[in-house]
């Protein structure tokens, strides 16, 4: 099943002659196979936590490239959150310019290394390609994440990027709090203008989810550290171990320490637990926890971390979300024998990306639907043995759209199990609210802000990203990042 | 950043150390805790609590105990030397008011984060007494300190080495009956807490303790921290360390604080030894 990497490439070298000065129709393009991505083998990675997606070869970006029609219309671009121009960047990969194709990408993203790897395409831009849509077929739709993420990759390795313009000092400061995706855009766009910039970080290391919760072998760190290098070579000064709120509050920051607008990009943090009995044995994990552990403390390299790590052979882990895939495939890899990803409702529900549901199946990963927890049992140890579950069925959609899990009364049923971690969603974090007067904030925590602006309810201080939408994606909150910046330089050049 | 101002070595196992922090010690109250992270990318992350600050100096003061490898790598650490990363100030401070009488109990290491709070607790205008207690004699400390701070000071051993031969109850339940206190204060090893909170129970003296589970980020982002108060789940790094001692549920804590106790001990017994530090001297 697995085909490797060589063969992928040698594949993509015969298409690609035969291909060769051929004047192609937009059937003939369409026609075209799309290009698998390589990967590690799935006995060889669940040993290991190097990235999975090993990243098209020259061939197969090449290749790829042609199968994109270049329509007039650009449907793709309307479903990319952050409005890159697609079929340009895309024309340029498919001639071999991958140093033009990646300015063309950072004219509107920032990430394009990683975004080309988290993002859900098959959701955003490529939902609405014509070459997906001609094969009635999403999956068919031209790979433009792999495309980009290959044209970025090239860029960082061969030292095509270039350090943007940054104008002349503006004598105007501006304190950014957070430094996850909203926080890196947002930075990047107000030091542009010739802003200063300081950020603010909690954490020991900058790049929020990017580094604590998004694991390893989906991100690789070095890559997330070279962004924020880029973002230090620009001028902005990163401040870690400072937690706004409580090293120092957001409005000392205006009136004491002088900076004259504040972002504010805190994210989704506080994690859900179930409220269900026994959830606080020794062995139940938020996936945050989890996760924090393994990546940023690096609880993986065993011998090497100071931070341990929970010795499990079976976990079950509730939730069907990325992070949820993310907790299952990280477990697996630091020994668990056995993993379930136990989730309320069916297969078709899952909001985690068809991809990552797919890696995990291949690592072994197994799933039981329609389940939901009721309760854990420990032994006397206090130590989890095993979790109570009901079945389910769907009843009704509800709020979200999507079919309501309905629980079915006697189905109960004990199942063994040593650890269970929750992937259940984050909600916003609660502390620049509650250290902030003036700050309105919805019944879910998350900021009011003006949706043209992102502006908060405080003069001056602008949200956006996960604070303001909810636990959402890495591109939607760079797009708010975006958007914030904008309204903000507009803010800064009409102060007196 | 976090540079050693001041070492001193007060026990065998407990060393005192004043930082530089500037924006922590000016932002610092009673009860406050700091997480630092130490020792390359792979240093864990731990809790301590801040024992004191010098917001004009712009330093705070650490007492710690040489435990495990994190703590015993602090101790190694000289003026002049810097700690990597330090954040704070963290967790809610205490309920610092005028109670009327109040009783601070401090037990081992627990003495140092109790300091400050007999100091506010006096500035508020209480009258406090302090009981404090440690194994034996030598691991004392800040006995001195909490003479000149507070109306009474009351001192035990468990090996009866010097002041009374008595746990920390002893006293603290002849105090409950003899003239009620308006609030008690606790803060040592999980299971004297525990024990120090059953003894006021029964007088249904207000109880505040401060509790010390196993921590990762301290900013409320991953619930490693969390206990059961009245039923409830609570995450300590930010709705605590400070809750009624009357509302934990101390099995569960102590089994949590468990979690990884045989990792911990094999990283205990590899520090003595990476470190050259002999079992008992730090």
């Amino acid at each position: 099943m697995h085909i490797t990497k060589e063969t992928l490439d040698a594949q993509a070298k015969e298409l690609l002659e035969q291909l060769k000065d051929k004047t192609l129709s937009p059937r003939d393009r369409a026609q075209i196979p799309l290009q698998e991505m390589p990967s590690q083998a799935p006995e060889v990675r669940v040993c290991n936590m190097e990235e999975v997606a090993l990243g098209y070869t020259d061939n197969q970006v090449r290749v790829e490239a042609m199968r994109c029609l270049q329509c007039k219309n650009e449907p793709c671009i309307a479903g990319c959150p952050v409005s890159i121009n697609i079929p340009a960047f895309i024309a340029e990969a498919a001639k071999g310019n991958y140093g033009k194709s990646v300015e063309i990408i950072k004219e509107s993203s920032l990430l394009p290394s990683i975004c080309g790897r988290v993002c859900p395409q098959e959701a955003q831009c490529q939902k609405f390609c014509t070459v997906g849509k001609m094969h009635k077929d999403v999956e068919q739709s031209v790979s433009i994440g792999r495309i980009e993420r290959y044209v970025a990759d090239y860029a960082r390795e061969h030292d095509l990027e270039k350090v943007p313009h940054i104008k002349s000092d503006s004598g105007r400061k501006v304190a950014v709090v957070g430094s996850g995706p909203a926080s890196i855009s947002a930075a990047a766009d107000l030091r542009r203008e010739g802003h200063s910039v300081v950020m603010f970080e909690a954490l020991h290391k900058a790049g929020g989810v990017l580094v604590y919760g998004i694991p390893e072998f989906r991100l690789p760190k070095k890559i997330v550290e070279h962004e924020l290098q880029n973002l230090k070579d620009m001028g902005v000064e990163i401040r870690p171990n400072y937690l706004v709120g409580k090293t120092r509050k957001i409005t000392d920051l205006m009136e004491r320490d002088g900076f004259d607008a504040v972002f504010v990009g805190s994210g989704a943090g506080l994690p859900k637990f179930l409220g269900i009995e026994g959830e606080n044995y020794v062995g139940v994990f938020s996936a945050n926890e989890y996760l924090t552990r393994s990546n940023l403390m690096k609880a993986y390299a065993v011998g090497k971390s100071r931070t341990p790590l929970y010795q499990s052979k079976k976990v079950a882990v509730f939730g069907g979300g990325n992070v949820a895939m993310d907790a299952a495939r990280t477990a697996k890899r630091l020994g668990a024998e056995e993993v379930v990803v136990v989730y309320r409702r069916t297969e078709l529900e899952m909001p985690a990306r068809r991809e990552e549901v797919n890696h995990a199946k291949e690592e072994g990963i197994k799933f039981l639907f329609l389940h939901s927890p009721l309760k854990i049992t420990a032994d006397e140890k206090g130590r989890v043995n095993g979790v109570e579950l009901i079945t389910c069925e769907l009843g009704e959609p509800d709020a979200s759209g999507r079919r309501r899990p309905v629980e079915i009364p006697g189905s109960e049923k004990i199942f063994d199990f040593d650890t269970a971690i929750i992937a259940i969603g984050n909600d916003s974090n609660p502390l620049i609210k509650a250290t902030t007067d003036g700050i309105e904030v919805n019944r879910r925590g998350n900021f009011i802000v003006n949706e043209e602006t992102c502006e908060t309810t405080l003069r001056g201080v602008y949200a956006g990203g996960d604070i303001v939408l909810g636990a959402a994606t890495v591109i939607l909150a760079m797009g708010q990042g975006r958007k914030a910046a904008k309204a903000m330089n507009a803010y800064l050049e009409d102060l007196a | 950043m976090n540079k050693i101002l001041a070492k001193q070595r007060l026990s065998k196992e407990v060393f005192r150390m004043e930082i530089e922090a500037p924006e922590i010690a000016e932002a610092r109250k009673p009860g406050q805790f700091i997480i630092l992270q130490m020792g390359g990318e792979f240093g864990e992350r731990i809790p301590l609590t801040i024992a004191n600050a010098d917001p004009v100096k712009g330093s705070i003061t650490l007492i710690f105990q040489a435990v495990g490898e994190t703590t015993h790598r602090l101790a190694l650490l000289e003026i002049g030397d810097a700690i990597e990363n330090l954040l704070g100030p963290l967790g809610k401070p205490t309920d610092i008011k005028k109670y009327g009488k109040v009783v601070c109990v401090g037990g081992g290491i627990g003495v140092a984060p109790l300091f400050p709070i007999v100091e506010g607790m006096k500035k508020a205008g209480n009258e406090v007494t302090v009981i404090m207690g440690a194994r034996t004699k030598e691991l004392l400390i800040m006995e001195e300190e909490m003479r000149e701070t507070a109306d009474e000071v009351i001192v035990v051993t468990d090996d009866g080495t010097y002041g009374r031969k008595a746990l920390v109850t002893v006293p603290l339940k002849e105090i409950c009956e003899e003239d009620k206190p308006d609030c008690v204060v606790i803060i040592g090893p999980p299971v004297m807490m525990k024990f120090a909170a059953l003894t006021t129970k029964p007088y249904g003296i207000h109880t505040i303790v401060s509790l010390n589970t196993i921590m990762i980020d301290g900013t409320g982002m991953c619930g490693g921290c969390r206990v059961t108060i009245g039923g409830e789940t609570k995450f300590v790094c930010v709705d605590g360390p400070e809750f009624d001692g009357h509302l934990v549920d101390w099995d569960n804590m102590l089994l949590r604080l468990g979690t990884y106790k045989s990792e911990e001990a094999e990283a205990h017994h590899r520090c003595h030894i990476g470190l050259n530090i002999n079992e008992g001297e730090a």
